[in-house]
């Protein structure tokens, strides 16, 4: 390591026109994200699991079919199986983004050049809503017709054309996305990585069994209100008589992300970084 | 040009910033200077505005921090080492921000050779040493060449090679007519860096003077003899209007008179001398004696001490 004397530290140039904003955040943000390997990590088990589940999962439904399986049977469902577990990966990426900041003291760095941290945490939701989307879109899309194209005779299998198919496919492609940006909302509000994940896991996974042990004439009327009871009947061609459907349902989960991120934004203004 | 007026900040019951004012001149290293726990990287903060003061006001160039329009070409940072994501490369880390204030990859790659990190741009900053972490914040803070640059301890963890150039490039900074802030717990090393210092103790300003000015007040000088007839040379210098204090190892500490002073009045007395040295206080023994009322945490034996993230150095 040699240390130059020269160039010396240039003259100071004029400054650019207008301000810092939107645009050279996302570009920011965008680098931020392809230059750590956690991303990579994330989504590449997102697809890996998203695919090869769902395969899995529709072969063996497919290897083991009986007549008496083609009543009631959801062929859309059944190939998008092994997606859902991309709640848990894309939910992952969503905290990082945000909590890694937190974690490696980046986020001072980050708040320097560009003070408005509004604006921030907007870049970085819309970079990262981005990339979950089309992540989450591809496997969906891949996952489902593999998964039809599986379901050979006698099974019965699904074009996009079935009813509630297209729905049900790209609703969990979006379903991921949103579900990842409420969890880089719970990141800003709890800004540790693993307090994020837990309280993020927590809510998807635990919130339903607390559910379930309750009173059932209270558990029936709180379960619809879960994200993951949510995800499902966005998934499922049927939805049971008490949840919501499918785009209501969807509508809610947006609530969900967007309160998280807005009290998020807030938290960020209010406290020292 | 910096400008804090009445700064406070407190973290729960623990005050960290106490009414504190000054202001950081161009053209000029200013050296920020306290104990580990007194402020100094808490006030850094707030003129960043990363931390919010609870009370009173500091701007930069007459701003609000917050008000910038391209921050990073107005005022650069160091505030922590190694504050990189551990898998990202020092030219990633360095062109995410540069990205965010418009700035081109030909300045990033430039900033790398000033700090001498170009042929390790590529690696993962994970493996890099505190010393290339500290390097790699310069080029941060060099990124948009700013003309207010602010330095949280930025020789830790440096070799003796890297401190002198640290040292070399403040001062060239200040040069080009930069307003630089360079905070540090080591009174020597301001003193071969900082024009003038910025001392503070417990959150609260003890001096701002001028390095040279305070060297000056702070030389006390003294002279140490020796003598098997210290009895009676303590008499004569009394006499004479010196201070005079036997230490325990039989050695006469004389302040008030010279040596020169001292030796005539030996030699006409007569008494013999073992020993006649002019001694000075060292400017480290000065800074403390300025802060000794203001350090929170003294080592002792018995008990350990600890920081509160708001008050670290």
């Amino acid at each position: 390591m040699t240390v130059s004397t020269s160039p010396t530290v240039g003259a100071a140039q004029g400054l650019p026109a207008g301000r810092y904003g939107m645009s050279g955040l996302i570009r920011s943000e965008w680098t931020k994200l392809r230059t750590v390997r956690s991303t990579m990590w994330t989504l590449g088990v997102t697809v890996v699991l998203g695919i090869g589940l769902s395969a899995i999962a529709t072969a063996e439904t497919r290897s083991h079919w009986t007549p008496g399986n083609r009543f009631g049977f959801d062929a859309t469902r059944t190939s998008l199986i092994g997606v859902f577990f991309g709640q848990f990966t894309i939910g992952i990426l969503g905290v990082l983004v945000v909590s890694a900041e937190y974690g490696t003291g980046t986020i001072r760095a980050t708040f320097s050049a560009a003070p408005r941290r509004p604006l921030v945490l907007a870049a970085k939701a819309v970079v990262f809503g981005m990339v979950a989307l089309v992540v989450s879109e591809v496997v969906a899309f891949i996952a489902y017709f593999l998964g039809q194209a599986l379901l050979t005779a006698p099974a019965i299998h699904s074009t996009l054309n079935s009813p509630g198919a297209l729905r049900a496919v790209a609703g969990s492609g979006l379903y991921l996305c949103v579900l990842g940006l409420f969890a880089l909302g719970v990141a800003v509000i709890i800004r540790h990585t693993a307090g994020a994940i837990s309280a993020f896991i927590g809510i998807l996974l635990v919130l339903p069994l607390i559910v379930s042990a309750l009173p059932s004439s209270i558990g029936n009327e709180v379960e619809r209100f879960l994200p993951a009871h949510i995800g499902q009947a966005i998934v499922s061609l049927h939805t049971g008589p008490r949840s919501f459907a499918p785009w209501p349902g969807f509508l809610l989960l947006c609530g969900y992300a967007a309160l998280a991120l807005v009290l998020g934004g807030f938290l960020l203004v209010r406290r020292d970084a | 040009m910096i400008e804090a007026k009445n700064l406070t900040k407190h973290y729960g019951d623990k005050l960290a910033v106490d009414q504190l004012s000054f202001e950081v001149r161009p053209g000029l290293v200013t050296g920020f200077l306290g104990p580990n726990g007194s402020g100094k990287s808490t006030t850094m903060r707030m003129i960043m505005g990363l931390d919010t003061p609870n009370a009173g006001d500091v701007t930069v160039n007459g701003r609000h921090y917050h008000d910038l329009a391209w921050p990073l070409h107005e005022v650069g940072a160091l505030l922590e080492a190694k504050a990189i994501h551990p898998g990202r490369s020092a030219q990633a880390h360095l062109w995410m921000l540069a990205q965010t204030n418009r700035i081109s990859r030909r300045r990033v790659d430039e900033v790398l050779e000033i700090v001498g990190l170009s042929s390790v741009a590529g690696r993962r900053a994970g493996k890099f040493s505190l010393g290339m972490g500290q390097r790699l914040g310069i080029a941060a803070a060099l990124l948009g060449d700013p003309e207010v640059l602010l330095f949280d301890e930025p020789v830790n963890g440096l070799d003796p090679d890297g401190i002198r150039w640290v040292r070399n490039l403040l001062k060239g900074l200040a040069r080009e007519g930069r307003t630089v802030f360079v905070s540090s717990h080591l009174m020597s090393e301001m003193a071969l860096t900082a024009d003038e210092v910025i001392i503070i103790g417990k959150g609260r300003l003890i001096a701002q003077i001028l390095t040279a000015q305070l060297i000056a007040q702070s030389s006390q000088r003294f002279v140490r003899v020796r003598s098997p007839e210290v009895a009676k040379l303590r008499v004569a210098l009394d006499q004479e209007g010196a201070a005079t204090v036997l230490e325990d190892d039989g050695s006469l500490t004389v302040r008030g008179v010279d040596e020169i002073a001292i030796g005539e009045l030996a030699g006409r007395l007569p008494v013999v001398l073992h020993e006649l040295s002019p001694q000075s206080a060292s400017l480290e023994e000065a800074f403390m004696e300025l802060t000794e009322d203001s350090i929170e945490y003294h080592g002792t034996s018995t008990t350990s001490t600890s920081e509160s993230k708001g008050a670290g150095s």
